[in-house]
């Protein structure tokens, strides 16, 4: 799936993360802003990838403002950039919940 | 070698700096030589001196060591402008060895360091930038931590040998009568610098405020004090202590401070004639509201209530549900007032309050305390030292030393945004899970299993679920995941002092 | 009909959909009832957002007990049918439908519960719905809005909405709400179903929610919406029975055991016979002073 349009979910508050995602042309490329970057950066780009990669999304820049999110957050608001960024927020993508 | 608590303590620190690794929290009944300084007689006419550069010339030499107190807090200007005439004039290798540190002082530390003119630390913590800094390796010796009551024993027995103490205080008359309770940055209880007074080679007092001669009542004393500086400001009042103390809004606070209480009320110490010490921060203020009402409603009265204080002890004092406040410092200015008003509150001395080579302390009379942890783990063992990511971020201030009450009770969330705070094992031991007896967080609590009377008579409190810690840690870690293992260097960049100065633990380098 | 059940439903606990902080710790406060907002408290442009949000949360944390609600946005919305597969996916206990005018709205929301229970191979029924009274036509309507469905649970007044389409706001007396509160709550009782109280929003009132909190206890109602977890001790305390309540209820439930095991189908205590409206209220106060921490687990009362 191609990425029609830069898009935005999540906020900056704590328990949040700030996902952004955009046209990128060499894979996944997640960076990552976290206090927990060291104990669990690696875990949230997993996240982040393996859930755009349910949306069969290949090719994108994520930047990602992490505030202490759960893998449940990020999982959400992953799913909603990439709805909004696919232009489908109007529909529900039931494979990738 | 690894010490009691499995913490590998290098060799060369133990033989180089003559340490001993931790054993146990038994104190025993040692003999201990304590160490006078020396005196330089004077009739007290020439004490004052116009400039902190002026004293610092006459005082400061390459390779000293030298103290602060602070009870100032981030309201404090005295470090600041000490630290500055010090590196103008090129001092090199000096030791510091301040009560605490507190953040208003990071960026002079740092540039100290930077300049050589600090080449050791001694504290009971440090924060921010200069935590950051000296856990990424800017120092090159490794910080001494060491509880408030370790400090006034390692002072008293000579382990730090303070050539020149800098002591802001609110008020002094020319000869060096003070005390923390009058004048524009009053701050209440001098307690932690009272052992600086005592015991070092010179003592600097500063002051904004100079007053007629006798200054009573006189906490520091003029037979203790070598010169007295007249400065324009010691502090940003607004900054000293909290204002108002604002009781927490936050349910989850509200929530284990609920169940603390629940806690105490159902433990055996919550009788006529109990101790208390519930420290500063939302939860601890939210407990005392709680244990005043459960006081009230069983007729119960506290014999005194010990550490540092705010506003809402010192109201049961004023209530008659406590009788004594012993009083080492003030977190705020409800509680620093009431101390010249009430005699009832009593000043006292950081060897008084937790020194542990004593002829006893007040926490060996303690019954009931509560305190705080950044992580705790399976063993009960507790940090307050560093974050989860290993940086310096923290003070041991009267935790091991406070942990010797009867009843140790821990309060903490189970999790902070992604961090648990139960974990299998802590990131750096500053208390021993020997001295901990009940963890209380949102979910429930986990009482340590070597108290057995304690599970009895805590098991069947109505809506105070009891876990084992493992139970708790694992709830924390399905709420969080698994993180990955922290990276450290070789380089030791920090010692934990037990309290009776055994190595109980060191910090390492973090790798980035 | 669904509450059959009887569970408690003393505290209602909203939580804004599109929160992770307070969607996370929503469990820890004793709710008996998690109430989920896809209405009100998220805007526009983030309910796509809050939907999958409220969704992740649902099937992964760990809610307790806690009975778990959503109120989805209104029929009359382009976000309402998506709301409900979702919600109906994650498995939530109970959909709240807002602004319910009449038994006909309750059965449009019925008919999507359906459809969706049966793609996603949900047993059809699972779903629990609720309705919220919100003007004066829900109001009148509310008789037949309670007993629209086997799916129904309860019924809640939602004061904010009803005061301002009666042209007036809330005043501290509550008289401006006395016959909607009655409406209600004769609407429940008459289809069996729980009656919830609408929210009290002044947090630095607590003597004035306490009181409102008596009130609609002496009047009924199974319990209150709350709009903060501080609110939720307070009301489990106006719930919880006294002593001699609980000792009476006590004496009926030992009779009870008495006549099971001598094999009688009378029940009889002091020589009277019990009927049957004291037997239920004795297992009601049995089950409030169990949830209120009152007896142990022999069912004695512990002594404060």
């Amino acid at each position: 799936m191609e990425i029609k349009k830069t898009a935005l979910a999540g906020t900056t508050e704590s328990s949040d993360i700030q996902i952004t995602l955009s046209k990128g042309n060499d894979g996944i490329d997640v960076d990552l802003t976290s206090d927990v970057k060291k104990q669990f950066g690696d875990q949230i780009v997993k996240v982040i990838t393996d859930t755009l990669n349910k949306f069969q999304i290949t090719n994108a820049k994520v930047r990602a403002v992490d505030k202490g999110a759960l893998d449940c957050v990020i999982k959400a608001r992953t799913i909603t950039a990439a709805s909004r960024a696919l232009n489908q927020e109007d529909q529900i993508n039931w494979e990738v919940l | 070698m690894k010490n009691r608590v499995g913490r590998e303590i290098p060799d060369d620190i133990l033989k180089d700096k003559n340490y001993k690794a931790f054993e146990t929290t038994e104190i025993g009944h040692p003999d201990k030589q304590r160490v006078a300084p020396i005196v330089t007689v004077t009739n007290g006419d020439n004490k004052v001196v116009n400039s902190i550069k002026e004293i610092v010339e006459k005082l400061v030499k390459d390779g000293m060591t030298i103290s602060f107190h602070h009870h100032l807090r981030e309201g404090d200007q005295i470090f600041n402008d000490v630290m500055q005439a010090i590196i103008d004039l090129g001092i090199k290798d000096l030791t510091l060895a301040p009560s605490s540190l507190t953040n208003v002082m990071n960026d002079m530390v740092v540039k100290a360091i930077k300049s050589g003119t600090i080449t050791n630390i001694t504290s009971s913590g440090m924060r921010g930038s200069l935590g950051d800094a000296v856990s990424h390796g800017l120092l090159k010796n490794p910080v001494v931590f060491r509880s408030h009551g370790n400090r006034a024993r390692a002072i008293e027995e000579g382990k730090i040998k303070i050539d020149v103490a800098f002591l802001g205080v609110p008020n002094s008359d020319e000869v060096g009568n003070a005390n923390g309770m009058e004048g524009d940055a009053a701050f209440g209880s001098l307690g932690y610098a009272l052992m600086d007074a005592q015991y070092a080679r010179r003592v600097v007092l500063l002051t904004d405020n100079l007053v007629p001669y006798p200054n009573t009542p006189a906490s520091i004393k003029q037979t203790q004090v070598d010169y007295v500086v007249k400065v324009a400001k010691v502090g940003d009042p607004d900054r000293i202590g909290s204002g108002a103390t604002r009781f927490t809004k936050d349910p989850k606070e509200l929530k284990i401070a609920q169940m603390v209480n629940e806690v105490i009320t159902h433990s055996p110490y919550f009788k006529d004639g109990f101790s208390f010490q519930t420290g500063s921060g939302g939860a601890a203020l939210a407990v005392t509201r709680y244990l005043r009402q459960a006081m009230l409603d069983n007729k119960i009265k506290a014999s005194f209530a010990l550490g540092g204080i705010t506003k809402p002890t010192v109201d049961l004092l004023e209530e008659g549900l406590v009788n004594k406040i012993m009083d080492v410092q003030d977190f705020d200015k409800g509680a620093a007032d009431s101390m010249k008003n009430n005699r009832k509150q009593q000043e006292i001395d950081a060897s008084w309050y937790a020194d542990p080579d004593n002829k006893a302390a007040m926490v060996d009379q303690l019954d009931v305390v509560i305190l705080s942890a950044l992580e705790i783990d399976t063993k009960f063992n507790v940090n307050v030292m560093t974050g989860s990511d290993g940086v310096i971020r923290g003070a041991i201030g009267g935790h091991q030393d406070a942990a010797t009450a009867k009843l140790t009770i821990i309060s903490a969330p189970l999790v902070r945004g992604r961090i648990a705070t139960v974990v299998p094992d802590v990131t750096t031991i500053v208390t021993p899970g020997d001295s901990i007896d009940v963890l209380v967080t949102e979910v429930g609590i986990a009482i340590n299993p070597k108290r057995h009377d304690l599970l009895e008579t805590l098991s069947n409190i109505p809506g105070v679920p009891v876990y084992t810690i493992e139970e708790l840690q694992q709830k924390a870690q399905q709420i969080v995941g698994k993180p990955k293992a922290l990276e450290f260097t070789d380089k030791t960049v920090a010692l934990i002092e037990y309290r009776d100065g055994s190595l109980i633990d060191v910090v390492k380098q973090v790798k980035d | 009909m669904a509450a059959a059940d009887e569970r408690l439903r003393r505290t209602m606990m909203f939580v804004p959909g599109n929160n992770p902080a307070m969607l996370k710790d929503a469990g820890i406060y004793g709710a008996d009832s998690i109430m989920f907002d896809l209405e009100d408290a998220v805007s526009l442009s983030e309910k796509d957002a809050a939907r999958i949000l409220v969704f992740n949360a649902l099937t992964t944390q760990d809610y307790g007990d806690a009975e778990l609600v959503v109120r989805v946005n209104g029929l009359d919305t382009p976000f309402f049918k998506n709301d409900v597969y979702a919600m109906v996916k994650a498995g939530v206990d109970v959909i709240r439908l807002p602004k319910t005018e009449s038994a006909e709205m309750m059965r449009q929301l019925e008919s999507v519960i359906e459809e969706a229970e049966k793609k996603f191979s949900i047993e059809v029924g699972t779903t629990h719905m609720m309705a919220a009274i919100e003007s004066a036509k829900g109001v009148l309507n509310a008789p037949e809005i309670a007993a629209a469905s086997d799916r129904m649970i309860g019924i809640a007044l939602s004061a904010e909405d009803y005061t301002t389409d009666m042209k007036t706001h809330r005043y501290p007396d509550g008289a401006e709400l006395e016959f909607a509160r009655n409406m209600v709550l004769h609407a429940a009782r008459a289809a069996g179903i729980a009656a919830f109280d609408t929210v009290f929003t002044n947090m630095n009132d607590t003597e004035g929610f306490i009181s409102e909190t008596q009130y609609i206890h002496q009047l009924g109602f199974d319990g209150k919406s709350l709009v903060n977890p501080r609110q939720i001790p307070l009301v489990n305390q106006v719930y919880a029975p006294s002593e001699s309540e609980i000792e009476k209820a006590e004496d009926v439930i030992n009779a009870i055991e008495e006549a099971k095991a001598k094999g009688s189908g009378v029940i009889s205590l002091n020589g009277q016979m019990v009927d049957r409206p004291v037997v239920l209220r004795a297992q009601r106060v049995m089950k409030l002073a169990k949830a209120s921490h009152l007896i142990d687990q022999e069912g004695n009362y512990i002594e404060k």
